[in-house]
């Protein structure tokens, strides 16, 4: 029963067969070795599974992989550039936002499309963005400030 | 994960086609943010989804000279963001700010939610005080469904299986016009505990000419509290009406106990939030 589907990971095509019900999540990790993004709950609820459509966050345990062909995908794998981090990515080095880890690819991905949008985000616009990706870890204070340290960095890059 | 086929139908046509073909079997998917969970969860166990998401030429928002119309493909995130809606609708993009988290806004859309018809969700109560309709269609036509005529029941719709909603149609409101939404919910964008929302007309001594006050996820559907628009027509609202107003509204709630709260407190709620959305309503239609 699986079928062919063409999709776009990180800027390359990939063509690969799954069946109908996968989603995108599922087939990225299972069928494609992308693994950033994590399947938790698997019902919608914590946001380890997101990744960008077209730049835009959604939960890849909500969204069937047939419908984002035709979409640019971005995981994690896709933000840095070489072997350099993203800035977003040393900012939760330097400012110990990671823990376990498992809520990380999800909360740098929803930090990213904030960023893009919005170049000079308040601490309240970065836990709006966040209120979809739980921590179990954190406490979220280390992760907004973080965030807010690489904003500022990306505007002294730019 | 429930397995199931998925079409991808072209063009509507096709769609219909498809849901013809499959009556009492295939279901529409749009976001997938009501469905997924749904079928994950295998409280439904289609055979088919129907992928109507690629359907762009349904994504749309259009401000007439007769009201407003959104079709089925545009997103909550869309709606939220829309400089129109903002500047003529404001209660529409205030109530999409507050509708779950980013993700699901930038996938989910308003018309999917309506056709869910989850007792929490926040778009019912604010087209329906706005006297919204919903444009449906089959391959056998094309009918206009008022909102005041399509919850039926818990999660129960006036939509039949092969019809595809197209469009939500919000008529141009009166002079002097106002609306407002408030829910209480655990965190901001969480789904309402208890909700209201009020749409209010005045004539030129600020007096009430019209109301529509409707509450969610207090009942199984959305309701209507005609009691409490009764008292407020042909007068000049003051602290004691609101009180009255707010005591008929929560009147007609009847919702129950759970982990959010005690029945008490959403009757409560109800109140709190009544008197908040009609004086918020009403200074909005006097600036109008
Ligand atoms: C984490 C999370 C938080 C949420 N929080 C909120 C909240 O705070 N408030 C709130 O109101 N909602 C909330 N929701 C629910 C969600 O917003 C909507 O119900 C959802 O956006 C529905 O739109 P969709 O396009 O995703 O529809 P789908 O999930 O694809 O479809 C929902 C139902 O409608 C039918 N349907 C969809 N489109 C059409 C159409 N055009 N014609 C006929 N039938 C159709 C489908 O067959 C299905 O039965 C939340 C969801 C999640 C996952
Ligand atoms: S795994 Fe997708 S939201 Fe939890
Ligand atoms: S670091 Fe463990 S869940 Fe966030």
């Amino acid at each position: 029963m699986k079928q062919l589907l063409q999709l776009k990971v990180n800027g390359e095509e990939y063509e690969v067969f799954a069946e109908p019900w996968k989603t995108l999540v599922e087939v990225l990790r299972e069928e494609l070795g992308i693994t950033a993004a994590k399947e938790s709950c698997n019902t919608g609820n914590c946001g380890a599974c997101t990744v960008l459509l077209d730049g835009k966050a959604v939960k890849g345990c909500l969204v069937l992989a047939s419908q984002a062909r035709g979409h640019d995908v971005m995981t994690l794998e896709g933000l840095s550039n070489g072997d350099g981090l993203h800035p977003i990515q040393q900012a939760f080095i330097d400012h110990f936002a990671v823990q376990c880890g498992f809520c990380t690819s999800g909360m740098i991905l929803s930090a990213k499309a904030l960023l893009d949008e919005n170049k000079d985000p308040t601490e309240d616009d970065v836990r709006k963005a966040i209120a979809g990706n739980l921590c179990r870890c954190t406490g979220y204070k280390k992760i907004v400030e973080a965030i807010l340290v690489a904003a500022e960095a990306m505007k002294q890059e730019a | 994960m429930l397995r199931f086929e998925v079409l991808h139908p072209h063009d509507l046509a096709d769609a219909f086609d498809m849901l013809t073909q499959h009556e009492g079997e295939a279901k529409i998917i749009a976001g997938g943010q009501g469905l997924m969970p749904v079928l994950k969860h295998r409280q439904l166990t289609p055979r088919q989804l129907v992928n109507i998401r690629n359907l762009s030429d349904l994504d749309y928002i259009v401000d007439g000279k007769d009201g407003l119309r959104i079709g089925a493909l545009t997103t909550h995130q869309a709606v939220e963001n829309s400089a129109i809606i903002k500047k003529r609708w404001p209660v529409l993009a205030e109530m999409e700010a507050r509708l779950g988290d980013i993700q699901t806004r930038n996938w989910g859309t308003l018309v999917g939610n309506v056709c869910q018809a989850s007792p929490t969700g926040d778009p019912a109560p604010v087209l329906l005080a706005l006297g919204a309709c919903l444009k449906v269609a089959s391959n056998r036509g094309e009918r206009l469904i008022a909102l005041d005529d399509f919850f039926l029941d818990y999660q129960k719709t006036a939509l039949k299986g092969v019809e595809i909603a197209l469009e939500i149609q919000v008529p141009k409101q009166p002079a002097r016009s106002g609306a407002a939404y408030h829910k209480e919910s655990y965190r901001w964008t969480d789904s309402p505990i208890a909700s209201v929302a009020a749409a209010v007309t005045l004539d030129e001594r600020d007096r009430v000419k019209g109301a529509r006050i409707f509450m969610q996820a207090v009942c199984p559907a959305p309701i209507r509290a005609r009691q409490a628009e009764d008292l407020l027509a042909g007068q000049q609202v003051n602290n004691g009406l609101l009180d009255q107003v707010a005591q008929a509204t929560a009147g007609v709630a009847c919702p129950i106990s759970d982990v959010y709260g005690t029945a008490e407190y959403k009757m409560e709620m109800v109140k709190v939030i009544t008197r908040q959305v009609v004086s918020q309503a009403i200074k909005q239609a006097q600036a109008a």
